[in-house]
């Protein structure tokens, strides 16, 4: 048994592509600095050696899409002090959540060459559909260094800093040129929320959405101006349809737009 | 020097390897990823020569020109306030070394720069900011630094923008202060000069160092003739009659609920307007605890955040955000620092990404002026 003092961590993984966890594994110049301050207790992503519960902080990657991992979810609850969802899986359900508005037998029988041993549910839901969550962080997948806010902001009681404003707010303070404006490439940034640091406008390519809605997304107006600079209804709806397709003002815009 | 003086096309560059040489940093009109912005210039070829710009409600294209004028467009997306009044600033800084705190109590010292191509919206702008955040009693201590070492090098707009309206607001075309040296472009039957007219002392000690001759009557006139032209091109106009109080007198007008069905609340309008200040603070702090720092960043009245004080935001709706940026921009800009908070650069009309246009909204509220919105 661990007779280390600092807070225990645990990294769980559902529903997901590993891509929120890396994330923290990518933080090579900080990996040592919560090495030093967190003992890793459970993130089987990086050694098999496991501590047991309880846990001061648990990161949650992914949906909830077996029964097994609804059970699961309970236990890593009832086992964390602080949950925090990482990711859009884990948040709002995930690219998987597009499920939730098909039939989810019909995919089964087309993908699965033997699917009656495939058990799952209907929906991919988020972590939140489930037990209490402490902190959620968006991105698909998540940003770095708002990955690390959230761990400081957790060591040092506070917290974390990572504010609901568009991403065209972070995309001026870079000093990028608008793509919707000076080239007319669609661009979701208007609607979505802030935390990449505006990426894909710095390289010439309208906003993917991956941090989700923003605070009071307008998706209406922006989907309007899509259409009136020759987007069509289907690529809209596409647009919408993507790793955030769960959350609810990006799902209800999709549907105004037809196929 | 007096009168005015004439610098060669060719002679340009000249300007720039002085500026230089006397250690300026210089910050000019660069064409890049489809739009004329404001970075560091090294030579003329870094210029947008033979480029124009064709700018409407929510959009923005770089066109080719027939001729090789060198300021033949307007303002870009960018402006002099990231350079003044940088998006991301590090106030302070404390680190904690074995119980002992070391405090960086100063932000880094600001650049030199020369302005090079500034436009007479641009000088309004810079006056603007300087009432907010350099003449007042607390200066701000970045801004300052930058703001004391700066030299300008105004240009006189041949052409006026698709969203320009600096005519109705007094700050336009012909940039009469606030410049070190100004210059107007001129071009026809085989020459290309710039008619150059010295603002202060210094700027008259650099040029002193740039091949040019004093200018003639027809080359002064023809300038002139430049910048009347221009006053008669502005693609926009805002009525200014009465404004701040038309204003106010219809803070419950229902076009605000028309405006927020449109408005996306993005803040793109804030962040280009080259008057807009506000900042907001974050304190941040690494994993060891040993270590935290203050950082400003630009905010914008369009956020949720802006308005958040305990339990929630006064500002909850988009509409009276909306509201917020036009009627401190054209009214309580003037009750706080005597001016308005508008130069009529157009920016925010271009830049918007749903195109909404300040001037058409004030011409909305003025066409039913006194109108009430059903709405509390
Ligand atoms: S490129 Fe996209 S994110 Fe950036 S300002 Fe334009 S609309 Fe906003
Ligand atoms: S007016 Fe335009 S730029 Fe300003 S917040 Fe609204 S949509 Fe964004
Ligand atoms: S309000 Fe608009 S037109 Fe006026 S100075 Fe700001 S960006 Fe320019
Ligand atoms: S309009 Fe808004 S962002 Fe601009 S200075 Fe006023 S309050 Fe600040």
């Amino acid at each position: 048994m661990s007779k280390s003092t600092k807070p225990k961590l645990s990294v769980w993984k559902f529903a997901s592509c590993d891509g929120c966890q890396l994330s923290l594994l990518d933080s090579e110049e900080e990996l040592l600095a919560i090495a030093e301050t967190l003992e890793i207790a459970y993130f089987v992503e990086v050694s098999r050696a496991t501590v047991e519960g309880p846990y001061d902080l648990a990161l949650v990657e992914g949906s909830i899409t077996t029964q097994h991992d609804a059970e699961r979810i309970q236990a890593v609850r009832r086992a964390a002090k602080y949950l925090v969802t990482i990711g859009a899986c884990a948040t709002v359900g995930g690219i998987q959540a597009l499920r939730n508005f098909a039939n989810i037998g019909e995919f089964v029988s087309l993908v699965y060459a033997s699917p009656q041993y495939i058990e799952t549910l209907s929906d991919s839901t988020p972590v939140s559909a489930h037990v209490a969550v402490d902190f959620e962080l968006r991105g698909c997948p998540v940003n770095k260094a708002q990955l690390l806010e959230v761990l400081t902001a957790f060591l040092a009681g506070r917290q974390p800093h990572t504010p609901a404003d568009s991403v065209c707010m972070e995309c001026k303070r870079r000093g990028t040129v608008c793509v919707m404006v000076a080239q007319g490439t669609p661009c979701l940034g208007p609607v979505t929320h802030a935390g990449c640091g505006a990426l894909c406008p710095a390289y010439a390519r309208g906003c993917y959405g991956c941090f989700g809605p923003k605070n009071m997304p307008n998706t209406a107006a922006l989907t309007a101006e899509w259409r009136r600079q020759g987007v069509s209804g289907r690529d809209v709806r596409l647009a919408l349809r993507t790793f955030n397709v769960g959350a609810e003002p990006f799902y209800r815009e999709s549907e105004r737009h037809e196929l | 020097m007096d009168g005015e003086a004439i610098l060669e096309y060719t002679d340009l560059s000249q300007l720039l390897s002085v500026l230089h040489g006397y250690g300026y940093t210089v910050i000019g009109p660069t064409l890049r990823d489809g739009a004329i912005v404001y970075d560091e210039v090294e030579t003329l070829a870094d210029f947008p020569v033979g480029y124009t710009d064709v700018q409407d409600a929510g959009t923005y294209r770089v066109a080719r020109r027939t001729d090789d004028a060198v300021f033949g467009y307007t303002v870009g997306p960018h402006s002099y306030k990231q350079f003044l009044h940088p998006a991301v600033v590090s106030l302070w800084e404390a680190t904690r070394t074995d119980g002992e705190m070391t405090i960086r109590t100063t932000p880094a010292p600001g650049a030199k720069y020369a302005f090079l191509g500034a436009r007479s919206c641009e000088l309004h702008a810079l006056a603007v900011q300087d009432r907010v955040l350099y003449q007042g009693a607390y200066p701000d201590p970045v801004y300052a630094a930058v703001r004391e070492s700066l030299f300008i090098v105004a240009v006189n707009c041949a052409h006026a923008g698709g969203t320009c309206f600096c005519v109705s607001m007094g700050t336009g075309p012909h940039a009469t202060s606030g410049f070190d040296l100004s210059l107007t472009e001129v071009q026809g039957e085989g020459a290309h000069y710039f008619v150059v007219e010295v603002g202060s002392e210094r700027g008259g000690e650099i040029f002193r160092q740039v091949p040019h001759r004093a200018a003639n009557a027809d080359e002064s006139a023809a300038a002139e003739r430049v910048v009347a032209e221009v006053a008669g091109q502005m693609g926009r106009t805002l009525d200014t009659d009465d404004l701040r109080d038309m204003l106010y007198r219809n803070l419950e007008h229902p076009r605000w609920e028309e405006i927020e069905r449109r408005c996306l609340s993005c803040g793109n309008c804030t962040l280009v307007c080259p008057t807009c200040f506000c900042t907001t603070v974050n304190d941040v702090t690494d994993l060891s605890g040993q270590h935290a720092e203050r950082v400003r960043t630009w905010d914008s009245c369009f956020t949720a955040d802006f308005s958040y004080i305990h339990g929630g935001s006064v500002r909850a709706s988009v509409r009276s955000r909306y509201r917020q940026w036009m009627t401190h921009k054209l009214a309580s800009w003037i009750d706080q620092f005597g001016t308005a908070g508008c130069v009529g650069c157009g920016r925010c009309v271009t830049w918007c990404p749903v195109g909404i246009d300040i001037t058409e909204e004030v011409r909305g509220i003025r066409l039913t002026d006194g109108a009430l919105s059903g709405q509390p």
